[in-house]
């Protein structure tokens, strides 16, 4: 089996005088949409901010595609192929649509081709090309804020909530997108909505109080409903 | 859906402008006052904008502002006491050429003073604003008293080259020279900006900064280093206001630069902090409000700047174009 | 019995105890130990200054907030003097009169500048008390006919003040009052609260502490103090005017004072106050005897003119503010516990 594309060893993360992960060990699988779940306050958002650089992982290690990436920058981390889409999904709400997406090409204009995949997954970005970000809605929002982690080839996406607070109309059409991502991109979505996680989620790592409670398959996870219920409080099969 | 401008605050100023046609009873007056306003508005804004730039974007407010703004009138000083004969030369392209090498010198001064101050003085305490407050407050300190050691306390008189001394006539109108020669000064260095912020790459950088630095460094942008030439830039600004301010005011004093921030910080206020659209909007309101207030109400008129600002703040708290952070 | 006066919070450091005793004896006995009016002054402005630092250092070193509006109450206290002076007559009544309407102003506008500007962020906040200082500063300046206008206040007080060494001791007994009750309100719950708010605002509105509150609090009491520092100065130098009082350099000498003596720690700021005062009135003395020494020398001679002595305390300031943010009282007590 080849490589995991990132590697999580021990790693804990301090923020001020607060330890908010414990050891967190879990491996992202290559072309595999892997779902990081688990309850309110878990550690999470904090495991891909530390993965990403935005926060220092006081102890253990991070490994991106045989690379030490734990004392990485952050725009080195983008630099080598990954990407981030934070939770209140980051657009520049004062830049026109053309603009967001024209900073996060940072080789040059958009590529057309990759241009036209964007607005084939996402009609609405092509519609308000030169409306200003702020202006779009929620959804939209998301849109743009994924539509720029593509914009140039990466190898690894890592996506926090992507679903949170959107209708369920438009929560379809994110499954379609991400179906579509998966086919050459390593993911790693952190998500609360199950019924999202469970309609992509290739491999599944559940975190409770800062640590990784849960490795396995999705499959395996769906399979249990006791299982479900231990570690989330909930079954995976209801609808959000 | 293109992006809607909003043009409320934008056209307070003519609005202003126009206002105060109904209290000056002559329209000649009204004219010569409207120039003097919009002139000491441009200079305001040249000196004010790098300071609300380099807060919008890099979150660091620099209380040395006026330092530089000072070392930018006494290296023009020196400059145009050097080069006499240009300045005194009835000729335009003559004392142009020396205003030009003033304003460069000005500049180039105040940007590498510029470059040392944020390397050593403001690097350090990134993130700590009380720290940030205390440290500049020292450096405008040090920076005021090592111009009096250098230059020495006395007030160098700066005369006016020879064809920006005086006044033209429009009608029944006296139009002070050196003021028009402002005024054009501020829309150009306003144009510049808005055609670097809006057409270029390092303009959209600094604009998506503004909002969201994180965001910018994980796109995969070195936004760090992009401060220290937004600071430097900052700083150079300051100098070239330094150097308008100084011909304005015909004199160099080592205190000029801080006297004046006090207008500078009720302006980026006006303006909202971080947005040079809205301090080229606040500057000209409070050179125009100086100037009309100064004429019917001379007693009102050194307050008149606070009275705007509260005003404007009770319409806008967050100022008129505030910028996201 | 010591402990209970100091509310707890003593020097814990032999060399600061032995400087504060000084200063205090220095004080107590100025007009024999140090005999002549020029010295005179100078102990009675030191105590002011202590008590205005003081009351700065609980806004700046406790809740950490910066303010340039503190001069402006300083001008509060002693325009409050001045005025009912020079429009009531030289009466105990009218003296009364003044202080309190002062203190009533000074209260009124800290509130309103607190609860109007204290939930933004600091620099907002700082840039905010900048202008409305300035307000005060061109308002004292233009009310001529109430103010004096930049000429300031000459007045006459009730008789017995005019005494040198009777309004001395009451300036050096109520300043002593004041800091010993700063003392106390810093040393209180209240005090603790104010700490932890400057530490981790954040985790202290998580427990349940409402910030703008304890902050707008802290800002009418530093307002307070001022104020008070201001009738004692206007009480001994029977004047008042911009130039006294209003000045933003004044503004910047109690930064300095607070941030070189030591912020949150009030003995900083009455060490600070004191080692200004005293090296404003005599450093500049010596400064003068150096440049001329250096004479010849190219730069030197300018660099150690009595008129730059600013510099070298702003080049302090900023040593003081990266390296010793607990300035020369941090560096005390740290130094006995390697001892």
């Amino acid at each position: 089996m080849a490589e995991p594309l990132l590697e999580l060893a021990a790693v804990n993360t301090h923020i001020g005088q607060y330890h908010i992960l414990h050891g967190v060990d879990f491996a992202v699988p290559r072309n595999q949409l892997t779902m990081l779940l688990g309850r309110n306050g878990a550690g999470k958002t904090t495991c891909l901010r530390t993965v990403m650089g935005l926060w220092r992982a006081s102890a253990g290690g991070v490994r991106y595609d045989g690379r030490d990436i734990t004392r990485a920058a952050t725009p080195d981390l983008a630099r080598l192929g990954i990407a981030y889409v934070p939770e209140n999904m980051g657009i520049f709400a004062g830049l026109t649509v053309q603009e967001n997406l024209l900073l996060a090409s940072r080789g040059g204009p958009p590529d057309e081709r990759r241009l036209e995949r964007i607005f084939g997954l996402f009609p609405a970005m092509k519609k308000f090309w030169h409306a200003l970000a702020g202006n779009l809605s929620g959804g939209q929002k998301q849109m743009l804020a994924i539509s720029r982690a593509i914009v140039e080839p990466r190898k690894l996406l890592l996506v926090d909530e992507p679903t949170k607070g959107l209708a369920p109309a438009i929560i379809g059409a994110m499954i379609d997108a991400f179906r579509e991502l998966k086919r050459d991109t390593t993911l790693l979505v952190v998500e609360q909505n199950f019924h999202f996680a469970r309609s992509l989620g290739d491999t599944v790592a559940v975190m409770d109080s800062g640590r990784i409670v849960h490795t396995g398959t999705m499959p395996q996870l769906a399979a249990d409903e006791q299982l479900q219920r231990r570690l989330l409080g909930l079954s995976l099969d209801s609808h959000q | 859906m293109k992006a809607l401008f909003d043009w409320r605050p934008l056209a307070l100023v003519p609005a202003l402008a126009l206002g105060a046609l109904l209290f000056v009873p002559s329209a000649p007056t009204w004219l010569t006052l409207t120039v003097a306003g919009l002139a000491m508005g441009m200079m305001i804004f040249i000196m004010a904008s790098g300071l609300t730039l380099v807060f919008g974007l890099m979150d660091v407010i620099n209380f040395a502002h006026g330092a530089f703004i000072s070392i930018g009138a006494y290296a023009a000083a020196s400059v145009l006491l050097a080069m006499k004969v240009q300045v005194q030369a009835p000729s335009l392209g003559a004392n142009l050429s020396a205003i030009a090498a003033a304003v460069l010198a000005a500049a180039a001064l105040a940007g590498v003073l510029g470059l040392f101050f944020e390397r050593v003085v403001i690097r350090p305490v990134y993130g700590d604003h009380l720290k940030q407050i205390l440290v500049t407050m020292g450096g405008l300190i040090v920076c005021e008293q090592l111009i009096l050691v250098i230059w020495g306390p006395d007030m160098i008189p700066l005369p006016r080259p020879a064809t920006l001394t005086g006044a033209v006539l429009l009608g029944d109108a006296a139009i002070e020279r050196y003021r028009m020669l402002a005024v054009v000064v501020g829309l150009v260095v306003f144009a510049s900006m808005w055609l670097v912020l809006s057409r270029t790459r390092i303009g959209l950088l600094i604009r998506a900064g503004v909002e969201n630095t994180e965001m910018v460094e994980a796109l995969g942008y070195r936004i760090r280093r992009l401060f220290v030439g937004v600071f430097v830039a900052g700083c150079a600004l300051a100098g070239l206001g330094g150097v308008m301010w100084a011909l304005y005011q015909e004199s160099v004093t080592a205190t000029m630069g801080m006297q004046v921030m006090v207008v500078i910080f009720i302006v980026i206020i006006i303006g909202g902090l971080g947005s040079v659209g809205g301090c080229f909007v606040g500057a000209l309101l409070v050179g125009l409000t100086a100037n009309y207030i100064g004429y019917m109400a001379p007693k009102l008129a050194l307050g008149s700047n606070i009275l705007l600002m509260v005003l404007i703040l009770l319409w806008r708290p967050r100022g008129l174009y505030p910028v996201g952070k | 019995m010591i402990g209970a006066l100091l509310s707890g919070d003593t020097p814990r450091s032999r060399l600061l105890a032995a400087l504060l005793l000084l200063v205090l004896i220095g004080l107590a006995a100025a007009p024999w130990v140090f005999p002549g009016t020029r010295a005179l002054n100078v102990a009675a402005k030191v105590a002011v200054f202590i008590v205005l630092a003081a009351s700065y250092d609980l806004l700046l070193g406790y809740t950490g907030i910066v303010s340039f509006a503190h001069t402006m109450f300083f001008g509060i206290g002693g325009y409050g003097v001045g005025i009912a002076a020079a429009k009531l007559g030289a009466s105990w009544g009218g003296l009364a009169l003044g202080v309190l309407l002062s203190l009533v102003l000074a209260v009124v506008l800290a509130l309103a500048i607190g609860l109007l500007s204290l939930r933004v962020r600091a620099i907002f906040f700082a840039m905010i008390t900048l202008a409305v200082a300035s307000f005060f500063q061109i308002l004292a300046s233009q009310l001529s006919s109430f103010t004096g206008g930049e000429d300031g206040l000459n007045f006459r007080l009730p008789a017995v003040l005019h005494d040198r060494l009777i309004a001395y001791y009451i300036v050096f007994a109520s300043a002593l009052a004041l800091f010993l009750l700063l003392l106390r309100v810093v040393n209180s719950p209240f005090g603790r609260v104010l700490q932890s708010i400057r530490e981790n605002e954040f985790r202290a509105e998580a427990l349940g502490y409402r910030t703008v509150l304890y902050r707008s609090v802290a800002n009418c009491l530093g307002a307070l103090g001022a104020t008070a520092a201001g009738v004692l100065y206007a009480i001994w130098l029977r004047y008042t005017g911009p130039a006294t009082t209003l000045s933003f350099d004044i503004m910047i000498d109690l930064l300095l004072m607070v941030v070189i003596g030591g912020m949150g720690t009030l003995y900083g700021a009455a060490i600070g106050a004191t080692l200004f005062v005293v090296a404003q009135n005599y450093l500049q003395d010596l400064m003068k005897l150096a440049s001329d020494a250096a004479k010849g020398l190219p730069l030197l001679p300018e660099l150690l003119h009595p008129d730059r002595w600013l510099l070298w305390l702003g080049v302090l300031f900023i040593v003081c503010v990266y390296y010793f943010p607990a300035g020369i009282v941090g560096r005390l007590r740290s130094m006995r516990r390697i001892g």
